[in-house]
């Protein structure tokens, strides 16, 4: 069975049982919601303030409602030890990170998608003339955080202090994602709008290098 | 229950040692089940029967040594044996149903026609009136039929089971038993390891003890052999 294959019986595996739950998305987009509106409230920033610095508080949201996203990502697996079941059904050990690698995307797009018309309107900022590019910054963004933050939750389930590991992990992995997708954000919700492919150029080299090194070594983080 | 798909596969561990930081869970141990064989591994708690199977199910890598597996009707080669492995957890999802997850694993077989096979394992192990019930509101026994059926799942010829009947009620463990007896009966190789299944335990034909990650006692007749099941049955 090819990889795709494999990849879409376990990515509709993983849909399934989180629309069932609905635990992850519930937490993230509560957590997200709760930051721009207590941050909105607090400064009561005005719309140049917010232009400014907006995007760097989205961003930043959306990277740690990612860490708390991930980690339950293969730490469920763990439970009833699924992970093993999952190992010796699969040809490719690639198919497990990759459709829980889009299953993130997904939920991180879903989760960004809700918040940015509340985000639009707590922060005066027009986002409906640059949906377009915005959509796509969000979708590279969230890949590359979805990608690195996939491959450290199969590393932090396996350890101790696993709660305190992945962020400490993710975070600083993730920097420069976060300070890419910033600025091309922020790029976009300036009064005359532009696009920085600079930083689209970054993010897409991050999400190919980091998706190529896990198709080589992710086998090796799925070992007991 | 269905034969083995393809010929039967044996399997040989040769100067495996596992560690575990700087405590051996296994020492140069060298064994071999050959094609048909159904063993009952026994021994102590810690005595290295789990790391044994999940080597042998190649979840784990050996820390030294060469795992292979021969076939029946070709050269021994390793690593392409199909198996099926039931472990001490169940390896199931708690949040689909029992049938969701038989046809998740049967799809990642690459079963033909994998509702047919999931609804006769279904019939099989009893659960064909809960098909569409959540596991985790299934009994432990319950659960644990899933996990058998999921291992069965591809009619693999070797079977690894570490104390498959775990949970099971005594018509349960009649149930595994005479499915193993006919497994067995079919050729299919079956290592396993046991705590206090008489009834399973009996349809050893070799009986293997290990003590502190080494071949204790290994035997196919006799005494020696009802002792080692007589342990495995204590």
């Amino acid at each position: 069975m090819s990889l795709l294959a494999n990849a879409s019986v376990l990515l509709g595996k993983e849909l399934r049982t989180e629309f069932r739950s609905r635990e992850l998305l519930t937490t993230t987009v509560v957590f997200i919601l709760m930051v721009i509106v207590l941050f909105s409230f607090t400064f009561d920033p005005t719309s140049a303030e917010s232009r400014r610095f907006g995007p760097g508080l989205l961003w930043l949201a959306f990277l740690f409602a990612a860490s708390l996203m991930l980690q339950p990502c293969f730490l469920r697996e763990q439970t009833n030890d699924t992970l093993s079941a999952l190992r010796l059904s699969v040809e490719d050990p690639f198919a497990i990170f990759l459709a829980k690698l889009t299953a993130n995307t997904l939920f991180l797009l879903l989760t960004e998608f809700l918040l940015l018309p509340i985000f639009s309107v707590l922060y005066n900022v027009a986002v409906l003339p640059v949906l377009g590019w915005l959509i796509f910054v969000f979708f590279l963004g969230s890949l590359g955080v979805s990608i690195a933050g996939t491959a450290l939750s199969a590393i932090s389930a396996q350890a101790r202090m696993r709660e305190l590991l992945l962020p400490l992990l993710l975070l600083p992995l993730l920097t420069p994602v976060l300070v890419a997708s910033t600025e091309v954000t922020k790029a976009l919700l300036d009064p005359s709008p532009y696009v920085s492919w600079k930083g689209i150029g970054f993010l897409a080299v991050f999400d190919l290098v980091f998706l190529t090194a896990l198709w080589l070594f992710g086998e090796y983080l799925l070992e007991e | 229950m269905t034969p083995p798909a393809g010929p039967s596969s044996g399997i040989r561990f040769e100067n495996i040692d596992k560690r575990y930081g700087g405590l051996y869970a296994l020492r140069r141990l060298t064994m071999e089940v050959t094609p048909g064989e159904c063993v009952v591994l026994a021994g102590p708690n810690g005595s290295g029967k789990t790391t044994l199977l999940r080597i042998a199910a190649r979840l784990v890598r050996p820390s030294s040594g060469i795992v292979t597996f021969p076939s029946a009707h070709k050269s021994p080669a390793a690593g392409d044996a199909p198996t099926g492995f039931v472990a001490h957890a169940t390896m199931v999802y708690d949040e689909l149903t029992a049938e969701e997850n038989l046809t998740l694993f049967a799809r990642l077989l690459e079963i033909p026609d994998p509702q047919t096979r999931v609804g006769k394992l279904l019939l099989e192990v009893g659960l064909v009136d809960r098909r569409s019930s959540l596991v985790r509101t299934f009994s432990r026994g319950m659960r644990q039929r899933v996990a058998i059926a999921r291992a069965l799942l591809h009619e693999p010829p070797l079977l690894l089971l570490d104390e498959p009947a775990t949970g099971l009620d005594p018509q349960g463990t009649a149930w595994l038993a005479e499915t193993l007896r006919r497994l067995r009966d079919a050729g299919c190789t079956i290592l396993m390891s046991l705590h206090g299944e008489s009834n399973i335990s009996s349809l050893a034909t070799r009986g293997i003890r290990l003590e502190a990650g080494r071949v204790a006692a290994d035997t196919r007749t006799g005494a020696t052999l009802q002792s080692i099941l007589t342990f495995a049955d204590a």
